[in-house]
């Protein structure tokens, strides 16, 4: 059975263990759980990627890509222009594959290891498909209140099916509803099954949006990449339930190397969610994911993102190194795809979710908040990359600085030569809590049509004391005033998250906040 | 019911407060009147319990507790409102989730059950229509864009829907026409009762004719310096502070 590292405090309490247990209350998913597990050997050479490439039983056509890839990322240096901090990462010092012993996939949900199944449990993701709900403790409280203005009458709210895909370290474990997503027409499987079953589906597009030389994460990434989730919904068809992938670190010094591929062929729509956790140790880990998305013609896709990556100690010791690629190619006209993402976790993020778009009157959004606490570090933004005419973007990001973080919204606006009528509208709000954090905001804005209508707002502000007061005579405690201004602060991103996630998202603002001001 | 005993405030190395001392008896409406700079606001601060008020002497009491080791929010579940004389505004919170929120968050320190989504709504809906606020502005964000006017009409329909023990109202007239005057009169005077005090501080006299003090007390720098009945405000009005700026300084 899964256990937490420092449990219940007995006599002979000192400070330390006080703090301990104080943090562990903080970052809930900081568990390790105890599992035998099948590890690539340290470090990483071709044989680390043909190991990887042999244990998924890949083609050939794979494993020549991956190949190419390494070769490739031997001669690239890491980037160093984001506005981030940390020593340089060995990359020979981490594991680069390791999936539990017993096996990588398992038939049925019974064959899943019952510490497997009790450690997702604890996280509140149900792999059992009668526990349909993806649930969070305590969640039904007042769900309407992020949603609704009236943020009265929210309670009731029919809860919906959500399939899960879950991934454990470099395996997924288990894919719930996938029968009646068939029934659909609609593919939901890890990458690896993909590989093996589709693919032609997964040829045409892997490496169309994200290519192979696009980054050194990336890069790194298509080389060793373990898992990840396929999804394609076929032309005209919308997406019966919500669907997710929920990845988990549980092996120390192990990198995690996901690979998520989504296509919404013409006229479909699909809303997708992306959750993780990792447990509390020492040193740091990383994280080095690639997402691609691709649209056609009138199809949308909602991609949402709760990240909640284990952030470090108050003292800035261990956490996960985030370092992601993600991009969506609207790649035939009307095609929209929006990103959400809320952003808790993690020690350092850099991560870009960003849009082509390609296809005449495609649409692209990115919705973002940011939280940064103790020393944690974000560089996060987004890239519209405008090509087709009439195309439109939106922007919405919203950073909170607290501690001595820092953190940077890095945003690029392109607009192409040929794409006349195209418009953008950003916005940027950072509110910083307490004087020792740090926001900043860097916008890149190129346009070479001179039809375009670009808008850029942005605003910093401190959290009020007059604010803060004013809550408190109504009768808020102190952290409840920061919740609900924070909140409050973020309601126009918490509202287009799925109903589910919201909750989640408010629960983790004020876990993330937690101390402070004070 | 509210006691302050010799009360001295330092606010930023400052003395604002010099020795106040003041009783309001439950079931009474007491008034504070002064000039610009008597330390009238620094008195609401002080009471509510804002952070950087500092008590350097004297003490304050709600029903013969010590309130000065509380927190606001401390103070506000035992049943102190302060409308304030500039309210705030919450960007992205919803005014009737604002006000519930707070509603629940007293009656949970209090260790009583939370208002139900039902009662909440035809309570704050009945309340609202007394203020005269619609039901439109009750789900936008709290005072956002809400015209100065407007804001103290929310700080009434909070005070009703809080139903304190004890109410204080810092200035609640400065920017009011006469039907909004005549509003707060309407909430304060449907509000007293034998357990319940009121605090009205004002410059002017004009709101006394709405909400009838029982007491008034003229505060002038950092003290009380004379305490009478209605009376006073009327003298006030025709013969201005000079006289009280003069004996106190």
């Amino acid at each position: 059975m899964s256990q937490t590292r420092e449990t219940v405090v007995k006599e002979g309490i000192d400070q330390a263990t006080v703090e301990m247990t104080r943090e562990l209350e903080t970052y809930k998913h900081g568990f390790i759980t105890n599992i035998e597990s099948e590890k690539a050997p340290k470090g990483l050479t071709e044989d680390t990627v043909r190991y990887i490439s042999a244990k998924k039983d890949e083609p050939q056509w794979m494993l020549d890509w991956r190949l190419e890839a390494f070769a490739r990322w031997k001669e690239m240096d890491e980037p160093t222009w984001a506005h981030v901090k940390y020593p340089a990462i060995n990359y020979q010092d981490h594991y680069y594959y390791s999936a539990p012993k017993s096996g990588s996939k398992y038939e049925s949900i019974d064959d899943v290891p019952p510490e497997i199944l009790a450690d997702f449990e604890k996280l509140g993701i149900p792999l059992r498909e009668a526990e349909v709900l993806l649930g969070v403790e305590g969640a039904g409280q007042t769900p309407g209140e992020a949603r609704t203005d009236a943020g009265v009458g929210g309670e009731g709210v029919a809860r919906q099916k959500v399939a899960v895909d879950a991934v454990f370290d470099s395996v997924s474990v288990a894919t719930t509803f996938k029968k009646e997503l068939e029934k659909a027409g609609v593919i939901f499987m890890s990458i690896s099954e993909a590989i093996r079953e589709h693919p032609e589906l997964v040829k045409k597009y892997i490496g169309s949006v994200v290519p192979t030389s696009d980054n050194f994460f990336a890069t790194l990434n298509t080389a060793v990449f373990s898992d990840g989730t396929f999804v394609y919904v076929p032309p005209g068809v919308r997406c019966p339930m919500e669907l997710s992938t929920y990845f988990r670190i549980n092996e120390a010094n192990t990198g995690q190397f996901e690979r998520t591929l989504i296509v919404a062929d013409k006229g479909s729509y699909v809303s997708y969610l992306e959750g993780c956790t990792a447990p509390m140790r020492d040193e740091n880990q990383l994280h080095a994911a690639v997402v691609e998305l691709v649209a056609l013609e009138d199809a949308e896709i909602k991609y949402s993102t709760v990240q909640n990556w284990y952030p470090g100690d108050k003292d800035g010791k261990g956490g996960i190194y985030n370092f992601v690629t993600k991009r969506g190619d609207c790649r035939e006209a009307r095609s929209k795809i929006s990103w959400t993402q809320v952003e808790t976790g993690s020690a350092v993020t850099w991560k870009y979710p960003s849009c082509i778009l390609r296809g005449d009157n495609s649409v692209g959004e990115f919705y973002s908040i940011a939280i940064t606490n103790n020393h944690q570090q974000a560089d996060t933004g987004t890239k519209m990359i405008h090509l087709g005419r009439n195309t439109t973007s939106r922007i919405i990001s919203k950073g909170i600085a607290a501690g001595f973080s820092d953190q940077t919204y890095r945003g690029l606006v392109s607009v192409h030569r040929k794409a006349e009528g195209v418009r953008n509208f950003t916005q940027c709000d950072s509110l910083l809590i307490g004087d020792q954090c740090g926001a900043h905001t860097v916008p890149y804005i190129e346009a070479k049509n001179s039809s375009a209508v670009l808008e850029h707002e942005a605003t910093t502000s401190r959290l009020s004391e007059d604010q803060l007061f004013y809550c408190m005579q109504r009768g808020l405690n102190e952290e409840e005033a920061v919740s609900l201004l924070v909140n409050g602060f973020c309601k126009d991103v918490l509202q287009q998250l799925p109903m589910e996630f919201a909750v989640e998202a408010q629960k983790l603002l004020e876990v993330s906040l937690e101390g402070s001001v004070g | 019911m509210l006691k302050i005993d010799d009360l001295h405030i330092t606010v930023q190395e400052t003395e604002i407060l010099k020795g106040l001392s003041l009783e309001v008896p439950a079931g009474e409406v007491h008034a504070i009147m002064g000039p610009n700079g008597s330390g009238k606001s620094t008195l609401s601060y002080a009471i509510t319990g804002r952070e950087d008020y500092e008590v350097t002497q004297g003490d304050i009491t709600l029903d013969g507790d010590s309130l000065l080791e509380m927190d606001p929010n401390e103070r506000a579940a035992k049943g102190l409102f302060l409308s304030f004389q500039h309210p705030l505004e919450i960007p992205g919170v919803a005014t009737m989730s604002f006000i519930r929120t707070a509603l629940n968050a007293q009656r949970k320190a209090r260790g009583e059950n939370e208002v139900t989504a039902a009662d909440f709504l035809r309570a704050i809906r009945e309340k609202a229509k007394i203020v005269g606020l619609s039901d439109e502005k009750l789900k936008r964000p709290f005072n956002v864009g809400f015209s100065g006017g407007e804001k103290k009409r929310m700080e009434m329909l909070q005070m009703a829907m809080l139903e304190p023990r004890f109410g204080i109202l810092d200035e609640t007239d400065s920017g009011l026409d006469i039907d909004a005057l005549k509003m707060v009169g309407e909430v304060v005077n449907e509000m007293r009762g034998p357990d319940r005090g009121f605090l009205v501080i004002t410059h002017y006299q004009r709101l006394l004719d709405y909400v009838k003090p029982d007491r008034v007390h003229v505060l002038a720098d950092g003290r009380i310096v004379e305490s009478g009945g209605p009376e006073i405000a009327r003298e006030l009005e025709e013969h201005g502070y000079d006289k009280y700026i003069q004996s106190a300084a």
